[in-house]
């Protein structure tokens, strides 16, 4: 009990000290470094991921493969592929962007593909039976339909990235990681539960920012069912 | 209409879904496909719209071959129904309804507009346009999906068993309301169920499916029941077809006699003087209030003091048909159906046997019709010769007369309550 309330102090302390907030190594230089990473990440993984979750989805053809090549991604270690990649690229931040797309992908793409498969049948012989072109099925009926379990995927792909972007601080890049590493080489375990803090509130609030969007974005029609799920 | 021409689907396993099929579809009416499950019922409904394409044959509707238009294009000019209404559930009842007209391009607030007529059109309340299709019991929902089929005013409506996903009592007030709309709007409706009444009592034309997609007998709905084309035919309308297309004989046309009617104020010894074992009691204006047991009358005083058995209940002259008149019969103490006029007052009644002695006479005038091709040939011949045919007498609401008897208020509860 004593040794968390001595680690808040710590953390606290930490985080109010005006140096941490300045110059190269200061919480908003690495914060926002953490976020480029992140969301460079997110983004293509999020090409990724809905354009073949939507295809596959839209079409049933390739589920078998879908499936296959998401669980198969979601052995990789991260770390492991950030040496790997390091080894064949260089120093620089394609292998940390790699690792974290590779990371994102198979929630995004399980999520979005499921979603579009699980669509009332009903509903989309309607939309079909009614004269809606193969697009417009898409992105009139299935999309909105599936948007809840996209989001879902959307969401647990942007903390798993959020979290796990501090591995770029490993080959010598910025980010939130770099007070864990530096913390845990210089045995500086203020600065290591501090970097942890700020990166433990970042997951916070993208969970916290999937929540809005939620609300803001998914047919109330849909809610009494995703609630349930 | 819509035509068939030698159409066939087969499937690459092997299976033949629908075999040789020829058939025209007249417009502006109702035609009924109907069969066991596996018959090919569904997919012919389905490929009028292009939903399924045929291996052989072509589909024309108005002449046009329907492959000549583009698929999305051909399907927004026809109003599909599916079994559980299909609805959108991220939409609003209103943007679902309003969806083949925004499809269109009518602009939101036009779409919006027809979209709240529809739903008036179809019997539901405009508080519900805002809800979404989860907070809708069944039957709501199938409102909701004929009346988004009806978006742009297709003349043609596809309903593939459209009202066998609800309840019994539901069902029956859906295909009331789908005739009352259906006589307002004439659309060319090409209606599936697998079950026989309802293809009876919706349909202007029946075509029977047997398995392996092959078209059994096209005809209407009298014919079929008075002339099934084979055994398949006959056991699939059932055992009781003779009492059910009693539905089909107007019961204007049955004969009554005066009975032994006595009004309310009537003295005991009235009725007793009658020498009748039951005495129908009428009010002053002749209307029907019960039946009194001559066993059970008191010494003395009038009508008016002792306890009546119930009527079980009365038939129309206007609109009812033979079916309600012998169900009356057998449901009344007295074995008499009771006859009743458009004012609700007693115009006669009738017994089992007599009832069926003058329906037999319809029965043997049918059986002489020629093999008559149309509707209109069948009623006519029919109508020479005693009771008339009369379409739409299974449904008490389809003729104009029952509405005028409805109008009068008398009765209206009991009239009829046996038919179907």
């Amino acid at each position: 009990m004593n040794d968390l309330l001595n680690q808040i102090r710590l953390v606290g302390d930490w985080l109010t000290s005006s140096q941490q907030w300045h110059g190269d190594d200061g919480i908003p230089h690495r914060l926002a470094e953490h976020l480029t990473y992140s969301g460079l990440s997110l983004l293509f993984a999020t090409l990724i991921g809905l354009a073949f979750g939507l295809l596959v989805g839209h079409t049933g053809r390739g589920a078998f493969a879908v499936a296959s090549v998401a669980n198969l991604a979601r052995a990789i270690p991260t770390f492991g592929l950030v040496v790997l990649v390091v080894t064949l690229a260089g120093l620089s931040t394609t292998p940390v962007l790699v690792a974290l797309v590779a990371l994102a992908v198979p929630p995004i793409l399980i999520n979005t593909f499921e979603g579009v498969r699980g669509v009332d049948p009903d509903a989309r012989d309607a939309a079909k039976g009614m004269g809606m072109t193969g697009w417009e099925v898409l992105l009139k009926v299935e999309v909105p339909m599936a948007l809840p379990l996209i989001l879902l995927g959307l969401r647990v792909a942007a903390i798993q990235v959020v979290a796990t972007a501090t591995v770029a601080a490993y080959p010598g890049l910025g980010g939130l990681g770099r007070f864990i590493v530096d913390g845990l080489s210089r045995n500086d375990y203020e600065l290591v539960i501090g970097g942890s803090a700020v990166v433990v509130a970042l997951a916070l609030v993208v969970q916290a920012v999937f929540t809005a969007l939620r609300r803001a974005i998914v047919s109330p029609g849909l809610r009494p069912a995703a609630t349930k799920s | 209409m819509i035509r068939f021409d030698a159409v066939s689907k087969n499937y690459p396993n092997g299976t033949t879904a629908v075999d040789g099929l020829s058939l025209e579809l007249a417009e502006g009416g109702i035609t009924v496909l109907v069969g066991p499950s596996g018959c090919g019922k569904t997919t012919t409904l389905r490929m009028v719209n292009r939903m399924v394409e045929p291996t052989a044959g072509t589909v024309s509707l108005r002449g046009q071959d329907i492959r000549e238009v583009a698929a999305p294009e051909l399907r927004r000019g026809i109003g599909y129904v599916i079994q559980h209404a299909g609805l959108f559930p991220h939409r609003t009842i209103l943007d679902n309804v309003a969806t083949v007209p925004l499809l269109l391009g009518w602009g939101k607030k036009k779409a919006r507009a027809r979209a709240a007529e529809l739903l008036e059109l179809v019997g539901l309340p405009a508080t519900m346009a805002k809800r979404y299709p989860y907070q809708l019991s069944g039957g709501q929902q199938q409102r909701v999906g004929v009346a988004r089929a009806l978006g742009a005013d297709p003349p043609v409506l596809l309903m593939d068993e459209p009202f066998s996903a609800v309840d019994p009592i539901v069902r029956g007030e859906l295909q009331a309301e789908f005739l009352r709309l259906q006589k307002e709007l004439h659309k060319t409706i090409v209606f599936v169920t697998h079950d026989i009444d309802e293809a009876i009592k919706l349909g202007d034309n029946i075509a029977v499916f047997r398995t392996g997609g092959k078209l059994a007998q096209f005809d209407t709905p009298e014919r079929l029941l008075a002339h099934p084309a084979d055994d398949f035919v006959a056991d699939f309308v059932g055992q009781d077809r003779g009492i059910r297309r009693l539905s089909f004989v107007q019961a204007a046309g049955l004969p009554l006699r005066e009975g032994p009617a006595l009004p309310v104020t009537a003295s005991v010894a009235e009725a007793r003087a009658l020498d009748e074992p039951w005495v129908l009691v009428v009010d002053d204006a002749r209307r029907p209030l019960g039946w009194a047991e001559a066993a059970g009358l008191a010494d003395a005083g009038t009508l008016a003091d002792i306890p009546l058995a119930p009527l079980g209940h009365t038939f129309s002259l206007v609109g009812d048909s033979a079916r309600a008149a012998l169900d009356a019969a057998l449901l009344s103490p007295s074995r008499l159906a009771v006859g009743v006029d458009a004012q609700g007052a007693v115009a006669g009644v009738a017994d089992a046997y007599e009832l069926s002695a003058a329906i037999a006479g319809t029965g043997g005038s049918l059986g002489a019709a020629p093999e008559a091709a149309g509707v209109a040939g069948v009623a006519e011949t029919a109508e020479a010769a005693g009771p008339q045919l009369v379409k739409g007498a299974a449904d008490p609401a389809d003729a104009e007369d029952a509405e005028d008897a409805d109008g009068s208020g008398s009765n209206t509860g009991k009239t009829g309550g046996g038919d179907r």
